[in-house]
């Protein structure tokens, strides 16, 4: 697999075209279902573009997946629901600006669950995406298309989106890096809504360098979101292969019961690599962490029960037979959501209705300042946090999609994360029955530079980011 | 005292566009959309596509904390904004972004002219929130068959103002709605004359029955009119033995009556939330330096005006109640004898106006300053000022012309004293009469000799040369 | 515990129009996370100040200057119906 650097000495010496074309081969020959849409020909016309006028970006000529939450001018943009059947946005994402400004090409949009609600990607209207390790088991979710692109080589880049996990758990489960940002370092402006306080978009890719790349390029403040932080940064620079003196926290209510074992021994097989490398490790407490799934499923579902009202069929997607105004809407949402969706709408409703306020959203929201405080304590005593990203590997496909509760579960070690708004990196630390297994680096809110660091190190000193799945 | 007969009890919750900021309150989509086609100041904001964010226009926030100063409210040092979660065509994301807990301003008052003279009306909130698009029906709103939306207006900037429910009758909500309008003309951050610049809805019951919630009132007179059928259709259930329920009603303008809007969307759960998109305002600090640069409002123009101009209240009130007529007023009185200019403004001028339904714009300064000077330099008299006024509004043209086309100019001395001459030979029953003492006797003199000159004589004038000539 | 009844009445606030065979299938369902939810009440949160936002950011604004707006024909590309420059919905009542 072609990393950044590989690509652009490649591009240099023969053309994006290529490139573009070998990708899009790639993806035509696929079984995996990593894409909603392909960009076939835009992607190609602005290859030629930039081997004929060249581009001096840090991306230039380089394809990118998409996750299909991303809105993209002139691209279908589907959320990978029916009911956005037929939009086409005519506006870009600011990510999107920035890529085009750095001369990437979106190669197309990837699959991903539906309205990013779910952790295996199975319940896209387009069909589920498969694991390029074992095409019996989930990709992880929301983001499944584009770490399952990633691994499987369809795309050397790609963009997810991370909610309570969304990023995190597919890159864990397919084997790759991704990252999930501090709350506010890049703009949301072009990114469907979910549950707004808690996501972020992150990037995906097969090192720590080029996620650390990438996320230079789509990063930094934009003036058209209101929670986008103004700092200027360079996340390449912090990549140093050196963690001595560093502190790391290991929080043992991440390695609670129903943890898989081998993925317990290699996230600590993982601590005592850094600890060799001259880190140190400290145990610490963060009490209020079995609140944190509850708490964060009751913002989401309530957040996105009010995000999802504008979906009526009357300015774009999905529309049924007309009757009365408030009939045909119910009528167009009961067509173009899918059963995940209707349950997480009506949940919201209900935590927010008259009555249920209080005892649902509100105290959602006072555990959210515990587990926030949680890691407040926790970052007193260490620079880092490392923990599980996932408690299991990658699961069957079908084997949790009829139980909601199960399925929730797996998101235990990614959630708390989104509620206190810190950055984490997931990356590859061992491998399990053939599947590999991603441990996750938690920082300080706007410290992504330890975790890059981190993880860095990590990489720099082990083999697990150069193995692929077969195939690829 | 008013009695208040019926109990009426009237609460108006207007809706105030800001159209005289340049954007909209969270995109940077023009406000000039009045004389352009449907849908053509739109963008993802407000238009709700997928994935667009709002950003707070800072204006707006200055705007609104003016009004909320001009309305004697609290103004807060924290807010924020909610999501208000409901369905309708003209909302474009499902719900509407507006205040809640924590409104901008709250707790104030202005006076009105009431049914019994000055009266409070409370100020509940006035608080900021987005306007929604604008739905246009084929016919009525009972009978279209669909619905066409237009969102040119949709996140146009609204201040909301709730007011206590102190209002005893549909005049004096009138008498409040214009009060109001005058206010936020005052503070130049609104243009009363565009359309849906100023929307209304009320909330009125009567002693015996719940309130009903009329909406889409969109003038003034019509706020009166709707009023005016609800109490009737009120006192008329309630007469026959009825019930009035809690309900929503919608003022149909053109048949001047409210129709029941009573359906399954009548259940109601708002479901507010803080909007997750947009940060808390922390504004301590602003209300003091906008309070400082606050233009002058009604209220105390009308006071300076009676000390600067030692013009009566009356005067002072009525040239004050819009904007236009005050600065109006004070142009003519810098150069006019600013009493003279009072009356002539308020007693005869304004009255002229309404009578043909013209504003003060239909008028030159000018001009009146012309009438003004013709009149004290006694060449025409106070009937010739008025008839060269109504031509002006009538016809058009310069006072100076419509003095000589008309002739209007006041008759010489020696033509008044010789009509007196005529006017005592031709009476000599009168004048023996006066000279008996029956001092009304010299009225029906004037009279003969204002006949004489067509009433172009001076009435003053020609009393005295008869005393002279009698004498 | 929520009934059928209720989920009628929470699926005419969330306008979702459900069959009956669709509340048969998702009262159990959405049940079973409510209990997991249960869990919440366990949690003491007294004296603690709800967390609506994780950033303590205040004050953002744009400044009152216009950007060009879409063309209507572009606000109006998506709408599955229009009629002079009129997005088409349904009758009200
Ligand atoms: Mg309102
Ligand atoms: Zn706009």
């Amino acid at each position: 697999m072609a990393s950044i650097n590989e690509l652009i000495e490649r591009i240099h010496a023969d053309s994006s075209e290529e490139i573009v074309t070998e990708y899009l081969e790639k993806i035509e020959k696929s079984k995996l279902n990593a894409f909603i849409t392909v960009a076939k020909e835009s992607a190609l016309l602005r290859a030629k573009e930039i081997d004929s006028q060249g581009h001096d970006g840090p991306l230039a000529g380089i394809p990118i997946a998409i996750k299909d939450n991303i809105s993209t001018k002139g691209i279908a943009t589907t959320c990978a629901s029916k009911i956005l059947t037929g939009y086409i946005p005519p506006y870009d994402a600011h990510v999107i600006e920035k890529l085009k400004e750095a001369g990437a090409i979106i190669i197309g949009k990837a699959n991903m669950d539906e309205f990013a609600m779910g952790s295996s990607t199975e319940t896209s209207f387009y069909g589920p995406t498969l694991n390029p390790w074992d095409t019996t088991r989930v990709p992880g979710g929301s983001s499944g298309g584009s770490a399952a692109a990633v691994a499987g080589g369809e795309a050397p880049l790609s963009l997810g989106s991370d909610t309570g996990g969304s990023v995190r758990c597919p890159a864990s489960f397919c084997g790759v890096v991704g990252l999930k940002p501090t709350y506010g370092v890049i703009s949301r402006y072009g990114l469907i809504s979910y549950a707004n306080s808690l996501e972020q978009i992150g990037p995906f890719a097969t090192s720590v360098r080029d996620v650390a790349t990438l996320f230079d390029v789509i990063s930094g403040h934009d003036p058209r979101d209101s929670t986008s932080v103004d700092r200027e940064t360079n996340y390449s620079s912090a990549l140093i292969n050196d963690v001595k003196g560093l502190k790391i926290g290991v929080p043992e209510e991440y390695f609670a019961e129903g943890t898989d074992k081998n993925v317990e021994k290699s996230v600590r097989d993982a601590i005592n690599t850094l600890e060799e490398l001259g880190a140190t490790s400290v145990e610490v407490k963060m009490p209020h962490t079995k609140y944190a799934l509850s708490a964060y499923y009751v913002i989401a579902m309530s957040e996105a029960s009010s995000n999802l009202a504008r979906f009526d069929g009357m300015r774009y997607g999905l529309r049924t037979e007309d009757s009365d105004w408030h009939t045909t809407f119910s009528q167009v949402r009961a067509a173009g959501f899918g059963d995940e969706v209707k349950r997480r709408i009506l949940l919201g409703t209900y935590a927010l209705s008259a009555g249920y306020h209080d005892k649902y959203y509100l105290k959602a929201l006072k555990i959210r300042t515990l587990i926030k405080q949680d890691f407040e304590r926790a970052f007193r005593d260490a620079d880092v946090l490392i923990a599980p990203t996932m408690p299991y590997p990658a699961f069957k496909l079908g084997e949790k999609i009829d139980d909601p509760i199960s399925l929730y579960l797996a998101d235990v070690d990614t959630v708390p994360i989104n509620l206190a708004g810190v950055p984490s990196i997931s990356l590859p630390c061992g491998f399990s029955g053939g599947l590999p297994i991603g441990m996750q680096v938690i920082g300080k809110h706007f410290d992504e530079a330890a975790i890059l660091r981190t993880a860095f190190a990590f990489e720099e000193n082990t083999d697990f980011h150069t193995r692929q799945p077969e195939g690829s | 005292m008013y009695e208040n007969p019926d109990g009426v009890m009237i609460g108006l919750e207007v809706h105030v566009q800001l159209n005289k900021l340049k954007t909209k309150v969270f995109c940077g989509c023009s406000t000039d959309y009045h004389n352009d086609p449907p849908n053509s100041h739109v963008c993802p904001v407000c238009l709700g596509l997928p994935g667009s964010l709002p950003v707070i226009n800072r204006k707006a926030v200055e705007a609104a904390i003016k009004i909320g100063l001009a309305l004697n409210c609290k103004v807060e040092e924290h807010t924020q904004f909610y999501r208000k979660n409901y369905y309708y065509p003209d909302l474009p994301k499902g719900f509407q972004i507006t205040q809640y807990d924590f409104p901008i301003s709250s707790g104030g008052y202005i006076m009105i002219e009431g049914e019994d003279g000055e009266h409070r009306v409370g100020i509940t909130r006035a608080h900021m929130e987005e306007d929604p698009g604008r739905l246009v029906h084929e016919g009525t709103i009972d009978k279209s068959k669909y619905t066409l939306i237009d969102y040119n207006r949709s996140g146009m900037a609204l201040i909301e103002i709730v007011s206590d429910p102190d209002m005893r009758s549909p005049k004096e909500a009138r008498r409040y709605l214009d009060k109001l309008r005058n206010i936020l003309e005052y503070l130049d951050i609104f243009d009363g004359d565009l359309e849906g610049a100023l929307r209304v809805d009320a909330n009125i019951s009567i002693m015996g029955g719940q309130r009903a919630e009329i909406k889409n009132i969109s003038s003034h007179k019509g706020a009166e009119r709707a009023l005016l059928f609800e109490i009737v259709r009120q006192k008329n259930v309630l007469r026959r033995g009825g019930v009035v329920v809690q309900e929503t009603r919608h003022f149909d303008e053109a048949r001047e009556i409210t129709l029941s809007m009573r359906s399954k969307e009548e259940a109601h759960d708002y479901r507010y939330f803080p909007e997750p998109d947009l940060v808390p305002l922390k504004i301590s600090g602003w209300a003091p330096a906008i309070k400082e640069m606050l233009p002058e409002l009604p209220d105390a123009r009308r006071m300076r005006f009676v000390e600067q101009y030692g013009i009566m209240d009356d005067h002072a009130k009525a040239l004050t109640s819009e904007r236009k007529v005050a600065i109006f007023y004070e142009e003519v009185a810098k150069i006019a004898d600013p009493k003279i200019s009072a009356v002539w403004i308020c007693d005869v001028l304004k009255g002229e106006l309404n009578y043909r339904d013209l504003t003060i714009e239909a008028f030159r300064k000018e001009d009146m300053l012309s009438v003004i000077e013709l009149l004290m330099s006694k060449k025409i008299t106070e009937d010739g000022a008025v008839d060269i006024i109504r031509t002006l509004l009538d016809k058009g043209g310069s006072p100076e012309e419509i003095v000589k086309e008309k002739g209007l100019l006041k008759v010489e001395g020696d033509i008044v004293s010789t009509a007196a001459e005529e006017a005592i030979k031709e009476n000599p029953v009168a004048v023996s009469d006066f000279k008996a003492g029956k001092e009304k006797a010299l009225n029906s003199l004037v009279g003969s000799v204002m006949k004489k000159t067509k009433g172009r004589a001076d009435a003053r004038a020609a009393r005295e040369i008869l005393l002279g000539k009698l004498g | 515990m929520i009934t059928k009844k209720d989920l009628e009445h929470i699926g005419w606030l969330s306008r979702l129009e459900l069959s009956e065979e669709d509340r048969e299938k998702y009262t159990p369902k959405l049940n079973s996370v409510l209990d997991y939810f249960g869990e919440l009440d366990k949690a003491d949160t007294g004296g603690v100040e709800p967390s609506y936002h994780v950033m303590p950011m205040s004050n953002v604004f744009r400044e009152d200057v216009p950007i060009a707006s879409l063309s209507q024909e572009e606000a109006l590309s998506n709408a599955p119906k229009n009629q002079d420059g009129f997005i088409k919905a349904p009758r009200m009542m």
